[in-house]
């Protein structure tokens, strides 16, 4: 039991990271009916500041959390910076282009993103400095870290902010409002450029702070690192209904646990034919099962008219 | 969708075509220099001897391969700057880069490359997933083939005669890695972790083969590859046997993380595995959770190794880093071709090759001679404990060429 309830907490710890993504990958989406396939390069570049800037900040002696946090106050406005340009380099010239140029674009920009950042960083792996205390707590007879709690409830609080961004407040109900209908929203006074220029942003805040997450928890971080991450949060979004904020952050959550448990138990249960190296291959294999019975996913909205 | 976009080779390019030039430059200087001493003005014009180097210079493994390569260009240095002759002929060595980005795909396109541009011989690769593939395009070839190394001993049972490894197999290293677990390490539940790369299978499998043999139950075998970062699951798994030891077959960029998420679940086994996690960069990348888990490295221990230390002064010297792995290997490998050729007096693969068969070499890291496979005679295998930071030598199996 202490197993299966350890590989809850691993999957939740994955699954929190996830969800963070997917929201960047679902709300833009939701606004502007694109896939950002930039987005896991946010991630990348929001882990690999963070990182550059921890290490400029471990000599200073300050205690390990602050020098954490220090190092993501970095990314969060270099990686919402390199949001807007995204946005404003790649999407809004194509604004009323064919569906496919932006889609096209915004793999050229990861391309160019992932490039500029080996150029950077090199190629080789950054580590992450041993800062913070890794001695895990007992729960239940599973272990967890702080670092691991600090994940899940910072994912957990930065979730419920959004909810509540997007349903009480007036720039939530223009972004609402765009999603709906751009041209009778700009019709009715909201500044769809600009609202669509802030979804960016804010996704990709949200993005350099899962950036440091990963960072953190797997202690590495190098530059191809968000392309795998951006299509298993990809997946986590079209899991919980592409568009839907509520669903991204529940196709996290289940697509990490459904790694997780799908990684511990698949050897005892394909009798040792299908082995724990399939980790990666049950993220995709859940994309395939959504994709064929339901394409809208699991909180899903009318997919089909916008896609 | 997007592709997983590898950095292609065009860096590397960069500096193989920086580095031609500048020997380019350097053999103008020298050419005048060496004719009044040359004598017969046939014998003026140096011999270029063109060594082919395969490693990974992007991706994960991208410092192994780079500690590769500095090894090779510091081995091509020194021959050129000894005056080194082939058939009476001031030889010039120049050193062509490869990057095969540890993929099997991409070190076929590297070696076919390396075949039309028909390359003297060639030091590589890294892997054994990719210089197994490649092996097969230098035979074709005519080019032999000295890796630094590939440990999977199919490398050498293919029957190619130009395939050579100057460092012990994974038969070797298994049977060490067993022995070593079961007699110092009182291992009886053992759980095995391998990347499924043929470097990484082929050890574990070794590894296994061993410690059966010495009485050890294998309690579970678990898989990751050789890009995966998390390993929470795989390691709750091995948890959940009540296993005494890990044994992770695979390279540094997943066992040092491996190591720092075994303390973070509270595991308090010790980890072991081969040379691909015995590296400097496993300390950096376990952190504190490095400490107490033992590798083993084919060879002797640097300082022990005739002229190690200042084989390690002279490298850090010349490239401003620290040995990661192999470099020493690497050095070797194109020391020795050097030298069949030299015996030969001729570049030629026809003559040189039987006598690279038949070497026996004072090498840096061991005496180098090779069985009838083109495997080394005898090779040592060591095994460390990661203490304070640092890899620090337990003990020496076999290899009785040590100094």
């Amino acid at each position: 039991m202490d197993i299966f309830i350890q590989q809850i907490i691993n999957g939740l710890v994955l699954g929190s990271i996830y969800a963070l993504v997917a929201l960047g990958y679902t709300m833009v989406y939701g606004i502007l009916g694109l896939i950002n396939f930039a987005h896991g390069e946010v991630v990348m570049i929001g882990a690999l500041t963070a990182l550059t800037a921890i290490g400029l900040l471990v000599p200073s002696g300050l205690p390990g959390p602050v020098v954490v946090l220090g190092g993501l106050l970095i990314a969060i406005p270099v990686c919402m910076a390199v949001g807007f340009s995204i946005e404003r380099i790649a999407y809004r010239p194509l604004r009323n282009a064919p569906r496919l140029a932006p889609l096209i674009t915004a793999i050229g920009v990861s391309i160019v993103l992932q490039q500029l950042a080996m150029m950077g960083w090199g190629r080789n792996y950054h580590t992450f400095p041993a800062i913070l205390p890794t001695t895990p707590h007992q729960v239940f007879g599973a272990a967890i870290t702080d670092l691991q709690i600090l994940i899940v409830v910072t994912a957990a609080v930065l979730m419920a902010a959004l909810l509540w961004l997007i349903t009480r407040t007036r720039l939530g109900r223009a972004m609402r409002a765009t999603s709906e209908n751009p041209a009778v929203a700009r019709l009715m006074g909201v500044d769809v450029d600009r609202v669509i220029a802030f979804t960016f942003v804010l996704g990709s805040a949200l993005a350099a702070v899962a950036g440091v997450m990963v960072a953190a928890n797997y202690s590495i971080a190098h530059y191809a690192m968000g392309f795998m991450l951006g299509l298993k949060a990809f997946t986590a979004a079209v899991l919980g209904g592409i568009g839907n904020v509520g669903g991204a952050m529940l196709g996290g959550l289940l697509l990490g646990i459904i790694e997780s448990l799908g990684a511990g138990y698949i050897g005892d249960l394909t009798g040792g034919f299908l082995g724990s190296h399939y980790q990666d291959v049950f993220a995709f294999f859940v994309l395939i099962l959504v994709l064929v019975f339901r394409p809208s996913g699991l909180m899903g909205e009318k997919v089909a008219e916008r896609a | 969708m997007t592709l997983p976009f590898p950095s292609r080779p065009l860096p590397a390019l960069l500096v193989l075509s920086a580095c031609l030039l500048a020997a380019c430059g350097e053999q103008s200087d020298t050419a005048p220099s060496a004719a009044p001493g040359g004598g017969l003005p046939a014998m003026d014009a140096p011999l270029i001897v063109r060594l082919g180097h395969v490693a990974p210079l992007t991706g994960p493994q991208a410092h192994l391969g780079k500690d590769n390569e500095n090894g090779a260009r510091l081995a091509i240095d020194d021959l050129n700057a000894e005056g080194f002759q082939i058939g009476d002929k001031p030889a010039r060595f120049e050193l062509l880069g490869e990057d095969d980005q540890a993929d099997p795909r991409q070190g076929t396109t590297v070696a076919q490359k390396l075949a039309d541009s028909r390359v003297n011989a060639v030091i590589g690769h890294l892997n054994s997933g990719t210089t197994i593939p490649a092996s097969r395009i230098y035979h074709d070839a005519g080019i032999v083939q000295v890796s630094p190394s590939a440990t999977n001993p199919q490398y050498t049972r293919q029957g190619y005669a130009g395939a050579f490894r100057v460092f012990a197999d994974d038969v070797q290293q298994g049977g060490a890695l067993g022995a070593f677990a079961m007699k110092n390490l009182n291992a009886r539940r053992i759980a095995i972790i391998d990347d499924r790369t043929a470097y990484g299978q082929g050890l574990a499998d070794e590894f296994e083969k061993a410690a059966k043999a010495a009485g050890a139950e294998i309690v579970t075998r678990e898989y990751t590859t050789d890009k995966a970062t998390d390993f929470a699951s795989i390691l709750t798994k091995v948890k959940s046997t009540s296993a005494d030891l890990l044994f992770y077959g695979g390279m540094d960029t997943q066992a040092g993380p491996m190591a720092r998420q075994l303390k973070t679940l509270n595991l308090g086994i010790p980890m072991l595995f081969g040379d691909g996690g015995c590296t400097v960069e496993f300390h950096k990348l376990a952190g504190e959770g490095a400490e107490g888990h033992y590798c083993s490295l084919p060879g002797v221990p640097l300082e022990k190794m005739a002229g190690g230390t200042a084989f390690r002064d002279r490298y850090k010297a010349k490239f401003n880093t620290d040995i990661q792995l192999y470099a020493p290997y690497a050095y070797d490998a194109v020391r020795v071709v050097a030298e069949a050729m030299k015996k030969a007096g001729s570049t030629d693969r026809m003559k040189f090759l039987p006598e690279l068969e038949q070497i026996n070499y004072p090498g840096l890291t061991a005496q180098i001679a090779f069985d009838e496979k083109g495997d080394i005679k005898n090779g040592a295998v060591t095994l460390y404990q990661a203490k304070a930071g640092a890899w620090s030598p337990l003990e020496t199996m076999g290899g009785d060429a040590t100094p």
